[in-house]
């Protein structure tokens, strides 16, 4: 598989203050790509700079292989985090208008913008103003108009703030579909969970830096530790931890059952395995929950913020 | 189609569609032709008073000749009925206002000593005519008493008339510089409006892409610098149109109004000018002087001024619409754009100002050379200037500094608008613009 879009150390600095420092991300094709990190770590930053908004001070942009150029924005849709249209324009003609702004002929722009259009079912909507649609309309125009010239890369920055979950689902459903025909997707949020499952890839920034990038499984892989949540049937809560404490590093779990039971998180050394602690734990009560604990993003965040600040 | 172009196009259109721009664009011509009528049929009404003036004249100062009735005003002599009895009569009979002369022997005295008793404070253009007329009836009598023929000193009376000659031999009249001055007046004046206008119409433009928060979408396509300059030329255009169409509308308003109402425009124009500026105007006109005049007209170089009405407009409003695409840029609602909008506006009233006080009173003087010189002035004064010939040089220096800040004022104006573009929230300071051009 070959890299979409790779950043070689990108710097930028606004006076002072250094929005991006030596940041290179590597994005590839045909993935969903997330990258996150807290408010202000530089992310919007880096993607003003891919849409060729910004420039950066230093380094280098290379877009399918070669350095990027005014032209490449046809290749690449962008939905901004602070979006809107035009209120008192009529939808397809502002869809047209901005499409022929990527650079497609008007005839093209017509076909692509009919297409979705009778693909969401809003025909109807075609001359009317943005002023006259809600909220959740104008968002389904504004996705649209990200995408129907069919960018090789689709950037989007907080897609789903300020989405209601039907629209949110059908959105999600469409990105999806999008990849599967062979679209590059970077999702940017702060807030990483509500992406975490669609991601491939993700990098993580902080303070101008990036300081984690790779593919989620092995990232999860490599932050896990080797914990389990465990639910037990007992009738004797505390004899029952007592035993389990002088075997292994346990610490109180929190998650919902039905059942009564004694939660706890416990760490293997790293010469255990899990079926040794299932046999260990069911020959002295029942099992009823048994999960290996896998990192989230944000908690793989403030471990690699920590480990970095080391 | 180019990129600019398509901007241009959108600009254009949604200017020219906005509703208030169609209703301004028809409703403009009516309300000036109206406003014209209005005031012509006013100054008439106000006129038409016959105003009636009475006067005691104890010293048997007048005769017959001093004071004679006119259209619109009318003199009653009272007297026989002494100061106190005619102040009755004039109240009574509802009189303008009463006139004294009282009996004096030293001349000197009488001439201080002349009142004028109203009920309501005069009219101050009736009471200089007055004066006047007291002044060359006590003059006549104060020539006689020192023995000196009235006669021969009206037989003496010579009236100069300078005739203006430039070194090329062409010979000008005192008229043509009034046309000139008219002519580059109305010139100096419509680039203000324009760029007033229009420009402040490029800054909510570019606050509507900021609050409505798709800026950022369209700059992801194109150039802030194209955006702008979009923007700039979208609405110049929109303006010409409407310009245009206020040309022909009038026009063609004009003569409707002159041929149903049966007033003719320049009547209308000059209502307000006195019977004997009349009476001089119509002399011009029927002599060979007229002729002087047109030939003038046509010997003005309207081509090469017409050129440089052209570059100065383009100059000035590209130049004042970049720093108003520059403050919308900076604030994220119309309200916040006073504290900008002072230094933009000041050189063009300046401008304005400079070019009405000091250009008709010396078009060479100093003041006049330098503000035309200056950019932000330049094509005001310059233009005002023009019509009275102007040095080649001083134009090539003027035209090659505004076309310099042209250029630095738009690079600077598309920095700010760059950055400024993307910022919300925040209130600009002068001294965030200034980090914001190092950016």
């Amino acid at each position: 598989m070959s890299n979409l879009l790779v950043t070689e150390k990108v710097t930028k600095k606004f006076g002072d203050f250094t929005a991006l420092n030596e940041v290179s991300i590597t994005v590839p094709e045909h993935a969903i790509y997330g990258l996150l990190g807290p408010n202000g770590a530089g992310k919007t930053t880096l993607i003003r700079i891919i849409n060729q908004i910004t420039m950066p001070d230093t380094g280098l942009v290379l877009l399918d292989g070669h350095q990027l150029q005014p032209d490449d924005i046809q290749y690449i849709g962008y939905l901004p985090e602070e979006r809107g249209l035009y209120k008192n324009m009529k939808v397809g003609e502002q869809a047209i208008y901005l499409a022929m702004l990527k650079g497609m002929t008007k005839t093209d722009a017509r076909a692509s913008l009919k297409y979705w259009f009778e693909k969401f079912g809003i025909e109807s909507w075609w001359s009317k103003k943005i002023q006259e649609l809600s909220k959740g309309q104008a968002q389904k125009i504004q996705f649209i108009i990200t995408v129907m010239h069919k960018p090789k890369l689709l950037i989007f920055d907080e897609v789903f703030s300020g989405l209601d979950p039907i629209n949110a689902n059908l959105i999600r459903d469409e990105i999806l579909e999008l990849r599967n025909n062979g679209t590059t997707i970077i999702f940017s949020t702060h807030r990483m969970e509500s992406v975490e499952e669609l991601c491939d890839h993700i990098a993580l920034l902080n303070h101008s830096n990036k300081i984690l990038e790779g593919n989620l499984i092995d990232i999860k892989r490599e932050f896990k530790t080797n914990t389990f949540e465990v639910g037990l049937h007992t009738s004797d809560k505390n004899q029952l931890e007592n035993v389990i404490k002088e075997r292994f590093n346990v610490s109180k779990a929190n998650f919902k059952s039905l059942e009564d039971d004694l939660k706890l998180n416990i760490q293997l050394a790293d010469k255990d395995t899990s079926s040794e602690l299932i046999q260990f734990l069911s020959a002295k009560a029942q099992v009823n929950h048994f999960v290996e604990v896998v990192p989230d993003a944000s908690e793989i965040f403030i471990q690699a913020v920590k480990k970095n600040s080391k | 189609m180019s990129k600019l172009g398509l901007i241009v196009k959108r600009e254009y259109n949604a200017k020219v569609r906005n509703k208030s721009f169609i209703v301004m664009t028809i409703l403009a011509p009516f309300l000036m032709v109206g406003m014209g009528l209005l005031i012509f049929y006013l100054s008439k009404a106000n006129d038409s008073d016959v105003k009636k003036i009475a006067f005691v004249d104890e010293a048997k100062l007048l005769d017959n000749d001093s004071f004679k009735d006119t259209e619109l005003v009318k003199y009653i002599n009272l007297s026989n009925l002494g100061t106190e009895a005619a102040k009755k009569e004039v109240d009574t009979k509802k009189y303008y206002g009463l006139l004294t002369i009282p009996k004096q022997d030293s001349l000197e005295l009488l001439a201080k000593d002349i009142h004028f008793y109203s009920k309501k404070s005069p009219n101050m253009m009736m009471v200089e005519s007055l004066e006047k007329k007291l002044e060359h009836v006590i003059r006549n009598h104060k020539l006689q008493r020192l023995g000196i023929d009235v006669n021969k000193i009206k037989l003496a009376k010579i009236n100069a008339n300078i005739k203006l000659s430039n070194f090329s031999g062409e010979t000008t009249s005192k008229m043509i510089n009034g046309f000139k001055i008219a002519l580059g007046s109305f010139a100096g004046y419509m680039i203000m409006m324009f760029i007033i206008i229009f420009g402040n119409s490029v800054m909510r433009s570019v606050i509507e892409e900021k609050t409505s928060r798709i800026i950022e979408v369209i700059i992801s396509s194109i150039k802030p610098f194209q955006l702008m300059m979009g923007k700039i030329i979208g609405n110049a255009l929109a303006g010409l149109t409407q310009f245009a169409i206020w040309a022909v509308l009038i026009a063609i308003l004009s003569m409707v109004v002159s041929l149903v109402f049966g007033v003719s425009f320049t009547e209308m124009q000059s209502a307000k000018v006195s019977p004997e500026q009349m009476e001089m105007a119509k002399e011009m006109m029927g002599s060979a002087k007229m002729q002087t005049m047109i030939n003038e007209v046509m010997q003005l170089p309207l081509l090469s001024m017409t050129m440089y009405f052209i570059l100065y407009f383009l100059g000035g409003y590209l130049l004042y619409s970049s720093l108003y695409a520059a403050i919308g840029a900076a604030v994220d609602s119309e309200t916040d754009t006073q504290q900008f909008m002072m230094p933009v506006i000041m050189p063009l009233m300046l401008g304005v100002y400079v070019g009405f006080a000091s250009v008709m009173n010396d078009p060479h003087g100093p003041v006049a050379v330098i503000f035309s010189m200056i950019p932000l002035t330049s094509p005001i004064v310059m233009l005002m200037r023009i019509p009275f010939g102007v040095p080649p040089i001083q134009i090539a220096i003027s035209l090659v500094l505004l076309i310099a800040s042209f250029l630095f004022i738009v690079w600077m104006a598309a920095k700010i608008y760059r950055v400024g573009i993307l910022m919300y929230g925040k209130k600009t300071t002068y001294k965030e613009l200034f980090k914001w051009l190092k950016y």
